[in-house]
């Protein structure tokens, strides 16, 4: 039983390198990252996205989840304000080889998670030596 | 403004918060000039964070809570009280996991919300999508604003 009594983690507003095309604030997300023996799984907290609003990217080796939040959040005066809408952008880089065919995403309940499997290891080959 | 008059009520709002917003708008300043990572945060302490509204006939409560089951939810409104509890549970995994990142949590959560006007107790709804809790709570018949004409002579 976990009785852990959970705490609000801050959104962690980034300022992206380069200048957005789109306006809005740019969130990262929190993620947990965790390694099998056949695949690495990214889980990424994305409250407010649909599944449509999720973009995934990998190339040459760096990972790019973006999820945009749907707007209907605002409604009449506001009271309190304790997040704000915007959009969700993290990299990474992955360095395991990842067979990109086999990528598969979910999201439920604003949770994304991504299945990257590993290409399998190539097998050991024997190169005979042959005497002249 | 309603904001100035939520900050009248000393049991929904700290009295400090104000002085903690800007200890935290300072603090984010200083991050930023002294060139450290371009993060910044704001936000509330607990959890789950809140967005309310208000209109003339309802208050609107949305909170964040994603990876939370419908099931593990627990809203309740007694009085003038909205009371948000649940549970969000680990994920099950196998064995033979490393983890290279661990910033999501898990754990129980439970926040009060002394809400701004009396609300119609059967007609509150709530429900849950894509991580974001939607409360919608009708204003009381007597509270709602009320046009009055204004006749000449």
């Amino acid at each position: 039983m976990n009785e852990k009594e959970l705490q609000a983690q801050q959104q962690r507003q980034v300022h992206a390198a380069g200048e957005p095309t789109k306006p809005g604030k740019q969130f990262l997300p929190a993620v947990d990252i965790y390694e099998t023996e056949e695949a690495v799984v990214v889980v990424a907290e994305m409250p407010g996205v649909a599944k449509e609003g999720v973009e995934i990217n990998l190339e040459e080796g760096v990972l790019t989840l973006m999820g945009e939040r749907h707007n209907h959040d605002q409604k009449g005066k506001v009271l309190l304000r304790e997040y704000e809408s915007g959009r969700y952008v993290r990299r990474f880089t992955v360095s395991e080889a990842i067979d990109q065919e086999k990528i598969e995403a979910t999201m439920v309940n604003g949770m994304l998670a991504l299945l990257l499997p590993k290409v399998a290891p190539a097998k050991p080959r024997r190169i005979e030596v042959r005497g002249g | 403004m309603a904001i100035i008059r939520f900050s009248d009520r000393p049991s929904f709002r700290n009295p400090w918060s104000e002085f903690e917003r800007m200890r935290h708008d300072m603090d984010a300043l200083l991050r930023s000039m002294s060139g450290e990572a371009g993060v910044t945060g704001e936000g509330g302490t607990v959890y789950p964070p809140l967005n309310i509204f208000e209109d003339g006939d309802n208050i609107y409560v949305h909170g964040e809570i994603p990876g939370v089951e419908a099931e593990d939810l627990d809203v309740s409104v007694e009085g003038d009280t909205l009371l948000i509890k649940g549970e969000r549970k680990a994920r099950a995994h196998g064995e033979k996991v490393s983890y290279h990142r661990r910033e999501i949590q898990f754990g129980t959560f439970s926040r009060a919300i002394t809400l701004p006007t009396r609300v119609n107790l059967d007609r509150v709804a709530a429900r849950s999508v894509d991580g974001i809790l939607f409360i919608t709570l009708p204003k009381a018949e007597d509270v709602k604003p009320r046009q009055v004409a204004v006749k000449v002579g």
